[in-house]
Parts: C-alpha cells; sequence; structure tokens
C-alpha cells in the first residue's frame, strides 16, 4: 500500500540503473536530505548540533568506511580508531604546515594518508582471514596508537599531547576553532558525509563493490572469476581507511576542536565496529541507523528520567543509560541478528503488503 | 511482530518525547546555577566520587544553612562525564545553556578542550589546581582560573622538598629523580618546568609514562625504577594509577619517604593500598586534614547526616573530599564577591569572571565562614590567575595522612617567566588568539 512500486515502469536502461529506482525511496531520500539540510538547521539549538547531529554524522561516516572493509569486503578489522586517528593527525599537520590551504582540501587530503596506511596494515589480509587478521589490525591500532603518544612531531610539541586545532576561515567564514558556529561545522560535516555517501553507494553497485562482495563470499571463486585479491583486498582496505580518516579528521577539526591520543583508542574502534554490526553489515543505510543507535541514543537517554520527573543522580543516570543501551543492543541482535538495515528491509515489506499481508 | 511494532512505536515516542524535553526544561529564574562535572563512574572514579562530594556537599550546605548566598539559592547539577574528553564536552554544550557560572571540569583532557570556548561562550572556567599552567597568565587567559597553584609551581614544591632534604639546592647536582606519571595531558603538564629545572640545578630527570589503560598493571615501570635506583621519585597519578603505584613501590621495595605525590595522589585510599607499609609516602596538599573544621561540621549535621549527600560516611574529610570542598568554597566565595562588585544578586558567567578575578580569600575569611587555616591564603590578580601559593607536604602514618611541614612557597621566579612564555606560545600556536578586552576589576 504505503511503499508499492507497482506501476513504475522503466523504459530506459538509465531508468533501470539508476540509484534509487523506486519513487518511494526517491522521495523518502528528498525528505530526510531536506531534513537535514533545512529542517534541522532552522529548529535544532547549539546542543543537539555539536553533541549530537555532528558527531552523529562524523560516525555514520566512519561506520560507512567500515562497514566497506568488513561489510562489502569481509575484512574484519579492529583498527577504525587509529585509521580514523592517522586522518586525524594529518589533517592536523598539513593544516599547520600549510596554514593558507582551505581546511576541507587538508581534510579530504588526510584521507589519502590514511588510505595508504590502511593499505599497508591490509597487506596481512592476502595471507590470512577473519580472527586472525582482527587481530593484525589490533596491532594495527595499538602501533599507531603508540606513534600519536610517543612522536611529538605529530602534535607539534605540544606540551599537553593533543592536537589543537587552530581557527581558519573559509570565504570569511570561520569554520573550525571555537568561534566557528555548530551550524557551519554542521552544514561542512553534513556535505561532507553526503557526498561521500552518496558516491560510496555508486562504487558499492559497480563493478569495484561487486569484486568485494565476490571476494567477501568466496574468495577462491572470486579469484578463478578473474578478481585479483591483491589488488581487490588492498582497494578495500584503501578506501575504508580513506573514508574513516575524512571521518577522524572531521571528528576533531568540526566537532573536538582538540583531541588527545585516547581520543582515537581501542574504544573507538569498538564503538564503531558495534555501529556497523547493529545497523546491519554490507549496508550504507545501516551505517547511518547503527550511528544513530550508538551515539544519539544514550545522548537522548540521559535526558528521559529528568523529563518524566524522577529526581535520579547524574551518575545513577550514566549507569542506567548503560544497562539499557546495553539490553537494547542484545534484544534487537536476538530479534534481528542482520541489523537495523535487515529490520527496515522487513518493515518495507510489510508496508507494500499493508493491510493484506499474507 | 505486533510487540515489536509497540516496542518501536514506544521508543519512538519515548525518543521524541526526550528530545523535546531537552529544551523545555526551565531553570527558575531565582538561583545561580552551577553545573558540575563530576565522574562517579570509569577508571577514575575512585578519585572522582570524593572531589563530587565535597563539592556538592559545601554548596548544599550553604543552601541548607543560609540559604544560599546572598539569598539566592544555588542549583547544583551534576553531569557526568566518566573523565572522558568527549562526554565532557557533551556535559558542557547542554549545561551552559542554562545560564551557567562556572565550570569545573576535574579533568587536565577536559580543560584543554573547553578552554577556547571560555572566551567565546563568557563563562569562566576554574580549573583549582590542575589544567594548563599557562592560563595563569591572565592577560592571555582572562577566562581561566587555576588558583590555588599550577602544575608547575607544584612541580617546583616538590623539587624544593626534595633540596630541602638533601640540604640545599646545590646538592641536587648529579642526583638522579624519577618522574611517574600518568601518560595523559595532565602527567605530561610538569614535564617542561622539570627539565627547565633539571638543567638549572644539574640531576637527571628519569621519567617513567604509564598509560591510562594499563595503569592498574605498572610492574615494568617499577622494575625500571628498580633498575635505575633514583634518588627521589616524584608521581603524577590519578585515579586508579596511584594506589597501584604505591602497592608497587612497597613491592619493590622503594624507599617511601623517598615518594613524593602531587596533591592529587594524596588521596587517602590511594595511600591505604600499601597500608602499613606505605609508611612515609608523602604528597603535596593544598587543602585542610581531618573534619576538624566548623563549616564541615555544618556539612556533616545538615547535608550528610540529613541524607541530602551521597557521600559514604566514612570517606567524610577525607583529604579528597576537602579538595573538592575548598573547589566549592573558591566558588562560593567568587559568587559572594560578583554579588558584591556588580550589586546583582541573579549573576551571569561575566558576573562570575569579575568575582573569580577579584577573589581575595584572606584567612580572616576562612575564619569567617568556619574554615579556619583550611587552605592557605590566596588571591587572584588580573596578572596572575594562580597565585602561586605556598603548598605543604602531608606524610602517611600508616593510618592517615599527617602534616609533615610548613608552607612552602613555590619557585615563582623559575615558575612565572615560563608561564608567560607559554602563555605566549599558546597564543601563537593557537592563531588568532583573542586579545583581552574585559576589564580588570580590581
Amino acid at each position: 500500500m504505503f511503499y508499492r512500486e507497482a506501476g513504475q515502469f522503466k523504459t530506459s536502461y538509465e531508468a533501470d540503473q539508476a540509484l534509487f529506482p523506486i519513487r518511494q525511496d526517491r522521495i523518502g531520500l528528498a525528505v530526510i536530505l531536506l531534513i537535514a539540510f533545512v529542517g534541522i538547521p532552522l529548529t535544532a539549538n547549539d546542543f543537539v548540533l555539536t553533541s549530537i547531529m555532528i558527531p552523529f554524522l562524523v560516525f555514520s561516516l566512519s561506520a560507512i568506511g567500515l562497514n566497506i572493509l568488513t561489510g562489502f569486503a569481509g575484512q574484519l578489522s579492529l583498527g577504525t580508531g587509529a585509521f580514523m586517528g592517522v586522518g586525524a593527525y594529518a589533517a592536523y599537520k598539513l593544516t599547520s604546515l600549510f596554514p593558507d590551504v582551505n581546511v576541507i582540501v587538508m581534510v579530504l587530503c588526510s584521507g589519502f594518508f590514511s588510505a595508504a596506511i590502511g593499505a599497508v596494515f591490509g597487506l596481512p589480509s592476502l595471507r590470512i582471514k577473519g580472527l586472525y587478521l582482527a587481530v593484525t589490525t589490533l596491532a594495527a591500532q595499538f602501533f599507531l596508537e603508540w606513534c600519536f603518544i610517543r612522536i611529538p612531531w605529530l602534535y607539534n610539541y605540544n606540551a599537553s599531547g593533543a592536537i589543537e586545532i587552530p581557527s581558519r576561515d573559509m570565504f570569511g567564514i570561520l569554520v573550525t576553532g571555537p568561534e566557528a558556529t555548530p551550524l557551519t561545522r554542521y552544514f561542512i560535516v553534513l556535505a561532507i558525509t553526503s557526498v561521500i555517501a552518496l558516491l560510496m553507494a555508486n562504487v558499492l553497485r559497480g563493478r569495484i563493490g561487486r569484486s568485494w562482495m565476490m571476494i567477501r563470499d568466496m574468495d577462491i571463486a572470486a579469484e578463478l572469476m578473474g578478481i585479483r585479491p591483491l589488488q581487490t583486498k588492498l582497494l578495500a582496505f584503501a578506501v575504508s581507511s580513506f573514508i574513516c580518516g575524512v571521518a577522524g579528521a572531521m571528528m576533531v577539526f568540526f566537532w573536538l576542536s582538540a583531541a588527545e591520543p585516547s581520543s582515537y583508542s581501542i574504544k573507538l574502534s569498538f564503538q564503531i565496529l558495534f555501529m556497523v554490526i547493529l545497523g546491519g553489515l554490507g549496508s550504507l543505510s545501516g551505517a547511518f541507523m547503527g550511528a544513530a543507535f550508538i551515539w544519539i541514543l544514550p545522548v537522548v537517554l540521559k535526558f528521559v528520567p529528568g523529563m518524566l520527573g524522577f529526581d535520579i543522580e547524574a551518575a545513577t543516570v550514566e549507569h542506567l543509560t548503560f544497562m539499557i543501551v546495553g539490553a537494547l543492543i542484545i534484544f534487537f541482535l536476538i530479534v534481528e541478528p542482520h541489523g537495523f538495515a535487515r529490520l527496515w528491509q522487513i518493515g518495507k515489506q510489510k508496508l507494500r503488503v499493508w493491510p493484506f499481508p499474507y | 511482530m505486533t510487540n515489536l511494532k509497540h516496542l518501536v512505536l514506544g521508543t519512538a515516542a519515548a525518543l521524541i518525547m526526550g528530545a523535546s524535553g531537552t529544551f523545555s526544561q526551565a531553570m527558575a529564574e531565582d538561583t545561580n546555577y552551577v553545573p558540575l562535572l563530576t565522574y562517579r563512574t570509569g577508571a577514575y572514579a575512585g578519585s572522582g566520587i570524593h572531589i563530587a562530594n565535597g563539592m556538592h556537599d559545601y554548596l548544599a550546605m550553604l543552601n541548607e544553612r543560609d540559604g544560599g548566598i546572598g539569598g539566592v539559592k544555588i542549583a547544583i547539577e551534576e553531569c557526568e562525564t566518566g573523565y572522558d574528553a568527549q562526554k565532557g564536552v557533551e556535559c558542557y554544550e547542554s549545561t551552559k545553556g542554562k545560564n551557567a557560572l562556572v565550570y569545573n571540569p576535574y579533568s587536565t583532557g577536559i580543560t584543554l578542550q573547553l578552554i577556547p570556548k571560555a572566551s567565546v561562550d563568557k563563562i569562566p572556567m576554574l580549573s583549582m589546581g590542575y589544567g594548563l599552567s599557562a592560563a595563569a597568565v591572565g592577560n592571555t587567559f582572562p577566562w581561566i582560573f587555576n588558583v590555588p597553584d599550577t602544575y608547575w609551581d607544584g612541580a617546583s614544591v616538590a623539587i624544593k622538598y626534595i633540596a630541602e632534604q638533601e640540604g640545599g639546592l646545590e646538592k641536587l647536582k648529579g642526583k638522579k629523580i624519577g618522574y611517574i606519571f600518568l601518560d595523559a595531558g595532565y602527567g605530561r603538564e610538569p614535564i617542561p618546568l622539570l627539565e627547565q629545572l633539571s638543567t638549572k640545578y644539574g640531576f637527571e630527570l628519569v621519567q617513567y609514562p604509564v598509560p591510562g589503560k594499563e595503569m592498574q598493571n605498572q610492574s615494568s615501570q617499577w622494575l625500571n625504577i628498580r633498575r635505575d635506583r633514583p634518588d627521589y621519585m616524584v608521581m603524577w597519578g590519578w585515579g586508579a594509577m596511584t594506589p597501584t603505584a604505591v602497592k608497587e613501590a612497597v613491592k619493590t621495595r622503594f624507599p617511601m619517604d623517598k615518594l613524593i605525590g602531587v596533591w592529587w595522589s594524596a588521596g587517602d585510599e590511594d595511600a591505604a593500598a600499601g597500608g602499613e607499609a606505605a609508611k612515609g609516602y608523602k604528597a603535596m596538599n593544598f587543602s585542610g586534614v581531618g573534619s576538624d573544621f566548623a563549616a564541615l561540621g555544618d556539612i556533616k549535621k545538615l547535608v550528610i547526616d540529613a541524607g541530602k549527600s551521597q557521600t559514604d560516611p566514612s570517606s567524610f574529610a577525607s583529604t579528597l573530599y576537602n579538595r573538592g570542598v575548598l573547589n566549592s568554597v573558591i566558588i562560593a566565595e567568587a559568587i559572594r564577591n560578583a554579588q558584591e562588585k556588580t550589586g546583582k544578586k541573579v549573576l551571569t558567567g561575566e558576573d562570575m569572571r569579575i568575582g573569580l578575578e577579584s577573589l581575595d580569600l584572606t584567612a580572616d575569611r576562612l575564619a569567617e565562614i568556619g574554615l579556619a587555616d583550611f587552605a592557605h591564603p590566596m588571591k587572584v590578580t588580573c596578572e596572575d590567575h594562580a597565585g602561586g601559593n605556598p603548598v605543604f607536604i602531608q606524610e602517611w602514618d600508616g593510618k592517615q595522612w599527617q602534616k609533615a611541614s610548613d608552607w612552602i612557597e613555590p619557585m615563582t621566579d623559575v615558575v612565572r617567566p615560563l608561564l608567560e612564555a607559554a602563555a605566549k606560545e599558546y597564543a601563537e600556536k593557537n592563531a588568532p588568539w583573542p586579545a583581552r578586552t574585559e576589564a580588570c576589576p580590581n
């Protein structure tokens, strides 16, 4: 009823190969983009922008990055946090070396550094798979984190060991630093995230994306069909790390403004991995849903007791949030092990046949 | 699946309610709102709980006993940071809109993130004896206050005390002093000063960083210490790091009277981890020891015994609890000051900045609020937001802390030029750093 594509005939190859062939999807996406670009900026206050929306978009992007590697190419990685860190430190060094270059160019360039590092640490994936590969990416995580702490050149010899982002402007508007308005930063993060997500949606359904999925589903068969594992796997590592690197750079440039090495610790890697698993392996929309669940839900949950008139101590609320989110993770994984993306697919099917389910 | 549908709808409804409620939370107009960024969870809760209780209880006591300050109640709200910089910033963003007067992040990491925001949002930050040392330079950092001392003051006192034990600063030549620290912004902060002093007085400085996630396993650091045999150890520990270090020091038979902790490593539980064997462990301190103060009696009677606090009676008046109380004393006195200076009763962050900058906590005033000799008198000037006040050394006697020295003045002559240079460097690195436009209230 609500989601019926009956009657939508494709009369050309272009229409048949469109990114969103179903009209409802196009309308839905347009509505979401409209809300994101117009609705939220008009209604949200600083807190919603800085503490909910900006981090949500950053995490969504990094979840997309990890999803490409783990969900589409089937290579389990625990080094996401470190690859994000590489992006952040690279962008920081670049902007302190070339202060006049547009900061968005720097953020995007930093992705190439993390792509290179990601490809290097992806080399073991040619020999080992699954959990064993996870262990080598874990090594990447620890090694890179060690670099962030022990190589003072990376943080410009700051006494505090943290990277602090200077104020940079673009066309006369401050985009980083404390005086940049949350709205500006939100628009930049939103623009970068949407462009990369759209780009990836295109890459994933093309030759490259399909070769990744072939490797994921059965690498020997893929090899026999002419897919080169070396190039394909390394490309997956590079693209994934590129996106993670950009996300990491955005994290410190447009959200935190200053970051210690501990911001890119193993905890972050796990957080992103949980987003990907909960959202749904191998789904771009799942990355957004997973990020929303892991990041937005706890922030919002914290306000619920106060709302309902309960006077509970801040620490107790924190404990409660932990428990509720944990319980929900278990609940959703039992109900649907394939994540929110699959839940949404089921929902779409239900909407399609409603009100006469069969 | 119908159950699931209900659940999804319910969750969505709860989310919307929660989200909309955040913005509708109206603050009562006739209160002064003081958010407390605390941590009662996570790896640093062992230290954080006492600080949080101390800060909360003193302000709650003022509400109970005097009906607030100047007849205006203090609205206290805790926000849980877990010592995590991201959560700290989240707490800051969620509370700053409620006309917050002052922030106490209790984490050098969070402090560093909030420093640039303070001047933009016009809310002062009080990092009492922690945070960025260079923030003591008031002309560069008009919104940041770190009375009574910076970490550099503290480090200089540690070296001075060691010199005293050895019989003079010139005797430091050729000595080996180890520095074991939490490898985070907090522990790295004093290194520039220690390095400076090491070249000046000719002692060797050996560093033993302890990574945050391995702070409960320091055997490798202490094995190195046993191998290097430093004459003294200076420690910058926090959370679970300090008790672990004390335990390891006992285990490796390091002479405990040669181990000197910063004031944040001066908790009762920190030293008690080593038990009787930790006898002689020393730590710096600048807040009162024990419960023998009139104001603390009021807290006990009006807040703790009345069941209005989370304080465990056995940890009442412990070193870190008293530190939290001192923090709130500074807040309260600054509020009172600001009320006098501006003539307003309900303040804003800008008024509070004036109150903090004209803070003059004299010995008489301390006695008046029932805390005679609780802390060294401290005075903030527009140039100096730390004051470089003297601190004392306390010693663990196996059961409790005892005051072990008189007030020791920091080496202000060495520290101040370094602070000025560091502030200048900070402003250059973060260019364009806003020049001070705030008038000096003194």
